[in-house]
């Protein structure tokens, strides 16, 4: 039986660790909209890139003169798994889902006998994966420093992956990140980047009939490495939404927690008091009886 | 035909610009052009220049550093970079050159004996000294 000083203490820590998680749902709330106010801003231009890529790759894909990034190096042997996980974090399950989809995909194409290199983006993915597949890792990005995600982040990140693609160092790229849905929901997303894949575009590419200035192929060649960075772009700004979504709810059910243990210690601290009052009263009460 | 026709800048970041315009002149990668309502539909690369509006409220310039536009019912622009002219400070625009700068000595480095990537990047790199030039800001 704890005794009511050390009740009394566990209470006031408790009370203290309500205070912080509290404070840190608030924080992330406020993240959070600003992360999705990013997610939006962005939006237009992806959007009107990947219409315009479509419509381009539908056209020109197909013929042998397409850029490598386009119909890919004809082979799939050798994978590049791209991880984008968050820098912190006290953020639910939000790293562990996405580094549970990664893991899967490389032990399903270790399986398979193919070549598996991991690039990582974010210390925590890259420490959830080391365990299980360190000895894949090829590179690592550093985000930590970064405040505000921006398009230069993106645009090194694709710099680096495209030149290892030139480099012959790998067939197919994907990339893993959380789409944010709400703040209790976010799904592990894994998304190939190399060779690029398009959903249908079937309103735009067929109804307009486009000049193009220089050439279709030079165009395409052009804009290919850019859908890299928009690409890579667009998954760390849903994933810096996602991230802070899932911290929101994480803290706020650990508040809540903590708010269920502070009433169950108080009354556990109450019980014990009422307890040693009614000793004291015993006794006193024993102690006239034998006079 | 339509006096006005809808125009859309945007950067990865944000939308920079939306309104009605009467005519932009666009730095294509192959030559300046103005596209005014009902020009043919056309896809083009940019090249860093000046992208200059017209609407009913005047004459509105940006700067871009590449990207492409499309031409259609609508003029959308995506640039890799893009603002107002006005946002556009020395800094900025060294940042911007020094950028240009290590790209080309990069390419200098990996593709020592394919001269493509090097021109491309020296042509980028002089692209960004004549647009300084061109407002006003010197390239070192």
């Amino acid at each position: 039986m704890p005794s009511l000083k050390d009740l009394k203490n566990r209470i006031g820590s408790v009370k203290n660790t309500r205070k912080i998680t509290k404070a840190m749902q608030m924080v992330a709330a406020a993240k959070l909209r600003r992360a999705q106010d990013a997610a939006e801003a962005s939006r237009p231009y992806t959007e009107r890139f990947n219409a315009v890529l479509g419509s381009l790759a539908a056209s020109v894909g197909g013929s042998d003169s397409a850029p490598l990034l386009l119909r890919g190096t004809g082979k799939d042997q050798t994978h590049l798994l791209v991880v984008m996980t968050s820098e912190r974090g006290l953020c639910g399950g939000f790293n562990a889902n996405i580094a549970k989809l990664a893991k899967q995909r490389a032990a399903e194409l270790v399986a398979a006998g193919k070549t598996v290199k991991i690039l990582t983006v974010g210390k925590k993915g890259r420490d959830a994966i080391r365990r299980d597949f360190g000895q894949y890792f090829v590179a690592h990005v550093d985000l930590s420093e970064v405040k505000r995600i921006g398009y230069t982040n993106a645009q090194d990140i694709a710099k680096d992956v495209l030149g290892r693609f030139d480099g012959g160092e790998f067939d197919v790229a994907t990339i893993f990140y959380a789409k944010f849905v709400n703040v209790v929901t976010q799904i592990p997303t894994a998304q190939q980047i190399i060779p690029a894949s398009f959903e249908a575009t079937e309103d735009a590419g067929a109804s307009t009939l486009y000049e193009y200035e220089p050439s279709e192929e030079a165009i395409l060649a052009d804009l290919l490495p850019r859908g890299v960075a928009t690409q890579i772009f667009a998954a760390l700004l849903e994933n810096g939404a996602s991230e802070q979504g899932a911290r929101m709810s994480a803290m706020d059910n650990a508040t809540r927690n903590a708010g269920d243990m502070i009433d169950k210690l108080t009354i556990e601290y109450n019980r014990s008091r009422q307890a040693v009052i009614t000793n004291e009263l015993i006794e006193i009460i024993s102690g006239a009886e034998a006079l | 035909m339509a006096d006005t026709m809808q125009f859309d800048l945007v950067s990865p970041e944000r939308r920079v610009a939306s309104l009605a315009v009467t005519a932009v002149q666009i730095p294509g990668a192959d030559g300046d052009m103005t596209a005014m309502p009902g020009h043919a539909p056309m896809i083009t690369t940019l090249r860093p220049g000046i992208l200059s509006v017209q609407s009913a409220e005047g004459t509105k310039d940006y700067v871009v550093t590449g990207g492409f536009a499309e031409i259609g019912e609508s003029l959308s622009v995506l640039a890799e970079k893009a603002l107002p002219r006005d946002e556009m400070t020395q800094e900025t625009f060294a940042e911007i050159i020094a950028e240009a700068k290590a790209a080309l000595n990069t390419a200098k480095e990996v593709f020592k004996n394919e001269p493509g990537p090097v021109d491309d990047a020296a042509k980028l790199l002089s692209d960004m000294v004549a647009l300084g030039g061109h407002i006003g800001l010197s390239a070192d």
